[in-house]
């Protein structure tokens, strides 16, 4: 057991995965001798070659398309962007080629497209996006969105094994600003499996990524001058949904709470809350709420940053207005 | 290789196998028996036949909707091509997409998509994994005048060049995108001339002589091979059928067809194996009679095949 960043250990995850299996390889801008932006590729050229750690062009559209192509005839390729926003211009290879790909061919397509995500770094419009939601509504991808070190490994493990293409959200606040215990044994996350991170009897929230460490602060405190207590759901991956999961914690309790950092409108609650209304409906007895970002760009200066994104406040404040209903 | 009589005699096959097929599915699709739209390669067929023969076994193949003699070439057969322009359960893709929109992976045969230039990044990620496997093949893709002004043309050429990899990609000039002339979709007097802003050679040919085509893949082939990186051919035709078959293609000026008519791919190679005494009307008579019994054949095995059960719709999104 080894205490780690949430980025170390998303580096160790793609690091065992390529000593395990010679077809696993990384393809990105900078992720060479430089490292990556972010460094999640620290010292991998020097340890695994140029062959298998490859600086690409300044081409989204190649390095996705070309991980595509490698996947069709058996490797297993890992590609970075730089940042999530920048996706939009590989936006077609993953949307045409890779998501069809098995449904049209019968072939697996094991790719993955690691994605730096999020605010809350003073990034701008460009540099802030939360692209779950346009490829949620995509058949044929999947998503992950680890928000604990420990499944930053296990998902990658488990997405680099994956048979299909995998959307992998990394968020970049977590980056380094948590640390947790993982594992040296082997050991992988089911990708489509939510967890639950704090048991509760009086309202359920629904979040994934940094606003699961949001949600958790905002719960103690909710608990400690409310006396409620607040059941808190890890969603760590986002297609496919674990709906058993969903279903069941918005009977429990039957208030019900969806934090995302994206903004609201077309985002990935929606789609939540659509499901418990469907399905949970006569467990209800409150409305299901959500929070997300407002539905404007990601602003620069940290004050409107701050005021678009969600924050420990403004969760915290739906929480009370929940458990009051 | 040097192409012996044998071979004359296959690519004269190909190339009239080709003509007859399209012939064929325009047929059916005039008879109301096709689903969807039918495209045919009418003028192209010497670049898709010489370029394909170019190729080896080994070699990996990505046509284009103009290119069903290079499918053929490579192994694909009639009974397929018919089965997947008619969407039957037994077809490649289960019915789930149609025309040359497959892939066959033990041909190492990959079909475009509709958004044609979107296949080049995806052919030179084949070409990447050849060369991390150290495979001696190369990878063959096509584009066309229109389509190569799509960005992912450059951003995937530009690839392959940088890291010189076993790439080739053709170019079918054949005059029109859909509707629009090639003047309307670049400034450019050559598109060979292209390969220099990439730092590779750029060559053009004569895309209705089969033999010419042949050669120029040949070379490029063996560069890639040689790891010397891709090359960029443009091979200049004419579309002589309408972008597909509910385009009439009335914008295309009558002299101008009247023009490529008389450098007709079939007809100009049945003179050139005439003329070398490998080729009569005997001969020719027979491999025609042979063609239609082939074609006739496929027709009949995929009208037979049954339709895909409706909720097999819902299947395979994902891959176990």
């Amino acid at each position: 057991m080894a205490t780690m960043t949430y980025i170390e250990a998303l580096a160790r995850g793609m690091w065992e995965e390529m000593e395990n299996d010679p077809s696993v390889f990384l393809i990105g801008e900078d992720i060479g001798a430089y490292g990556g932006a972010f460094k999640a590729t620290k010292g991998f050229f020097q340890h695994f070659g140029a062959d298998r750690v490859i600086d690409a062009t300044l081409s989204e559209a190649a390095i996705v398309g070309a991980s595509v192509g490698a996947a069709l005839v058996g490797m297993r390729p890992v590609a970075e962007m730089q940042f999530a926003d920048f996706v939009t211009c590989g936006f077609n290879q993953l949307v045409v080629n890779a998501a069809k790909t098995h449904y049209r061919w019968h072939l697996p397509l094991p790719m993955v497209v690691r994605l730096p995500t999020g605010g809350y770094i003073h990034g701008g419009p460009y540099h802030s996006a939360s692209p779950e939601a346009w490829f949620f509504h995509v058949p044929g991808l999947k998503i992950v969105a680890p928000s604990t070190p420990y499944d930053a490994k296990g998902l990658m493990r488990s997405a680099i094994r994956d048979n299909n293409p995998v959307v992998f959200l990394e968020f970049k606040y977590l980056y380094r600003r948590i640390k947790g215990d993982v594992p040296d044994h082997p050991y992988t996350v089911e990708i489509g499996k939510g967890a639950l991170r704090r048991p509760g009897s009086d309202i359920t929230v629904i979040t994934y990524g940094s606003t699961v460490h949001f949600t958790l602060e905002a719960a103690e405190t909710l608990s400690r001058e409310d006396g409620v207590e607040a059941m808190v759901v890890d969603l760590r991956s986002l297609a496919p949904l674990d709906r058993e999961l969903i279903l069941k914690v918005s009977r429990e309790t039957g208030k019900v709470l969806i934090v995302h950092e994206d903004n609201l409108t077309g985002g990935i609650g929606g789609e939540i809350a659509a499901l418990i209304a469907d399905e949970a409906f006569s467990s209800l007895d409150a409305p299901v709420r959500r929070v997300g970002a407002l539905d404007t760009p990601v602003p620069f200066s940290p004050p409107l940053e701050e005021y678009v994104l969600p924050d420990v406040q403004k969760i915290l404040s739906a929480m009370r207005s929940l458990s009051r209903y | 290789m040097d192409l012996t009589v044998e071979h004359k005699l296959k690519v004269y096959y190909y190339l009239r196998l080709t003509r007859a097929c399209d012939d064929a599915i325009l047929r059916l699709y005039k008879q109301g028996k096709m689903v969807g739209g039918a495209y045919t390669g009418n003028g192209n067929e010497a670049t898709a036949v010489g370029s394909a023969f170019a190729l080896e076994e080994r070699d990996y193949l990505f046509p284009m909707h103009r290119d069903l003699g290079a499918h053929l070439v490579k192994g694909q057969t009639l009974r397929h091509i018919f089965l997947q322009q008619l969407g039957r359960a037994g077809s490649l893709t289960r019915g789930r997409d149609g025309t040359g929109h497959y892939a066959d992976p033990a041909l190492r045969i990959y079909g475009n998509v509709s958004h044609l230039a979107a296949m080049i990044p995806v052919a030179v990620g084949v070409a990447l994994a050849v060369r991390m496997r150290k495979e001696d093949a190369v990878v063959l893709s096509y584009i066309g005048d229109g389509g190569c002004n799509v960005g992912d043309f450059h951003e995937g050429l530009n690839m392959a060049a940088v890291m010189k990899l076993p790439f080739i990609l053709i170019i079918e000039n054949n005059q029109f995108a859909y509707s629009t002339p090639t003047a309307k979709q670049h400034a450019a007097d050559r598109l060979a001339d292209r390969g220099a802003g990439y730092g590779i050679p750029g060559v053009t040919v004569d895309g209705t002589d089969v033999l010419a085509v042949y050669e120029v893949c040949r070379t490029a082939f063996a560069r890639a091979r040689r790891g010397e990186g891709p090359t960029l051919i443009e091979s200049v035709s004419m579309r002589m059928h309408g972008h597909s078959a509910s385009d009439d293609a009335s914008y295309v000026p009558r002299a101008l067809l009247d023009e490529w008519k008389g450098k007709d791919p079939l007809e100009r190679y049945t003179r050139v194996l005439t003329e070398e005494g490998i080729l009569d009307g005997a001969r020719a008579a027979e491999i025609e009679g042979r063609i239609d019994r082939e074609i006739e054949e496929a027709i009949t095995a995929a009208m037979t095949d049954p339709n895909p059960a409706p909720e097999d719709a819902a299947e395979g999104v994902f891959a176990p």
